[in-house]
């Protein structure tokens, strides 16, 4: 077991792990987090999106013990007292879910797009979107919600 | 799937990595961003006694320019590259592939060493950098380093020429400055590895090709050059013409592998083609 310190959505968290535990089982089993998923097991779908220090993240492809000393963002802590993040709420206005599986991902990794290019163009949004996949196929409404979320109008086609 | 178990080190020297890799030897493997590295002990295609994380080690990382060169650092991210004034002015070629490495989840954490190191003749960054002449600098036992050509680095399927007690330290790129780039990938799906892709950098004058580099991915069991191709292409005209009959050499002396995804003469048409776009396309700019 190796000891590990971290902040995870603003709380400093230390616990003993195995050095095979992936990230994001670290988050869900250790502290619960469940609102990360396991998609595809595979690095391939993106739903285990999270930030590490301030960069997107697949989780089921770090190891926690590579976390060590890092600052974890998960789609747990991106409200603020009670209000949704504006991507959020976007994603909730546009409706830019049908299971819904995917969209913690894609809400982690559309917030860090914005943070990389504010007013990214459609093409910039769906490239920037490329390491996540939605299995229902709704990607129409996914890139309306981060046109809506940077402010811009929404393509109406 | 997760890992089966191993003993985890993350040194913070090239010193203490180098010692823990003369200790374990064959039952360590190296670990930087980790992202071609996981999948693979997820799966359990490898399962190494111990894991040796070369991620907090200050000195690996980084891009500067050294004379007729610019250093890129074995655990710099492809995000990093991919964002570098540097790379872009002088070796525009690793601009223009990394943007289509993976994505951007997977560029914020897999390194550019990692990926040359870890030798998947279908990965992005092999062709580039044996286009471009890349020179590997590779920590020897003992506190010496040795100098690697692009050539003589890539050895077979995931083998290159680091020693199973060295470390790849840092890569050095020629300055192309001024050169045009292309990378031309073919995928049928976003974020996969290239069924082939193409990597052209050259320099013109007036219209003429001066010089040319062509390297290309998943060809064979290692990147290729398309020397036939560069030397039909110098002192040619960047013309539609004149570059599709330099072009129609790119498949030769590869070996290109049989899948799912094509047989090996439909590879070998694909050279051809994306040879003549990725090098019409470097011309243009």
């Amino acid at each position: 077991m190796t000891r590990i310190s971290l902040t995870v959505d603003g709380a400093s968290v230390s616990e003993d792990v195995e050095p095979r535990m992936l990230l994001v089982q670290f988050l869900r089993e250790k502290l619960g987090k469940t609102g990360t998923v396991v998609g595809c097991d595979t690095s391939n779908c993106g739903a285990c999106t999270v930030h590490l220090d301030g960069h997107s993240v697949k989780s089921c492809n770090v190891l926690a013990v590579q976390a060590e000393g890092s600052e974890v963002t998960t789609i747990e802590g991106l409200a603020r007292d009670g209000e949704l993040h504006p991507v959020q709420q976007a994603f909730h206005e546009c409706h830019a879910l049908q299971c819904g599986y995917c969209t913690p991902g894609m809400i982690m990794q559309s917030v860090d797009l914005l943070n990389d290019n504010p007013k990214p163009t459609e093409e910039e949004i769906r490239v920037g979107l490329e390491g996540n996949l939605c299995r229902c196929t709704g990607y129409h409404n996914i890139v309306r919600a981060v046109q809506t979320a940077s402010g811009q109008e929404v393509n109406a086609s | 799937m997760i890992p089966a178990q191993f003993e985890y080190a993350a040194p913070t020297s090239l010193e203490e990595a180098l010692a823990l890799l003369a200790e374990h030897g064959d039952e360590a493997k190296v670990i930087a961003g980790g992202q071609s590295l996981l999948p693979v002990l997820r799966m359990r295609l490898n399962a190494p006694e111990h894991v040796i994380d070369i991620g907090r080690i200050e000195g690996l990382r980084g891009i500067r320019e050294d004379g007729d060169a610019i250093v890129i650092g074995a655990t710099t991210t492809h995000a990093t590259v991919l964002t570098d004034p540097l790379v872009a002015e002088h070796a525009a070629l690793l601009t223009k592939a990394v943007h289509h490495l993976a994505d951007a989840q997977i560029r914020h954490r897999g390194t550019f060493g990692g990926a040359l190191a870890h030798a998947d003749p279908a990965g992005d960054m092999g062709a580039p950098a044996l286009a471009l002449g890349a020179e590997f600098v590779i920590a020897e036992q003992g506190g010496g380093t040795r100098t690697v050509g692009a050539d003589d680095f890539f050895v077979d399927l995931f083998e290159t020429a680091i020693g199973e007690d060295e470390l790849l330290t840092e890569v050095r790129i020629p300055k192309h400055t001024g050169w045009g780039a292309h990378y031309e990938k073919f995928v049928r799906v976003a974020h996969q590895w290239p069924i082939v892709a193409v990597a052209a950098t050259l320099k013109a004058e007036g219209g003429t090709i001066t010089e040319a580099r062509v390297g290309l991915t998943n060809m064979g069991s290692t990147p290729l050059r398309a020397r036939a191709v560069e030397q039909s292409l110098t002192g040619q005209p960047a013309t539609e013409d004149a570059v599709r009959a330099a072009c129609e050499a790119a498949a030769e002396g590869t070996n290109p592998p049989s899948d799912l995804n094509g047989d090996a003469d439909y590879r070998r048409h694909l050279a051809t083609v994306l040879s003549r776009r990725a090098v019409l396309a470097a011309a243009a700019g």
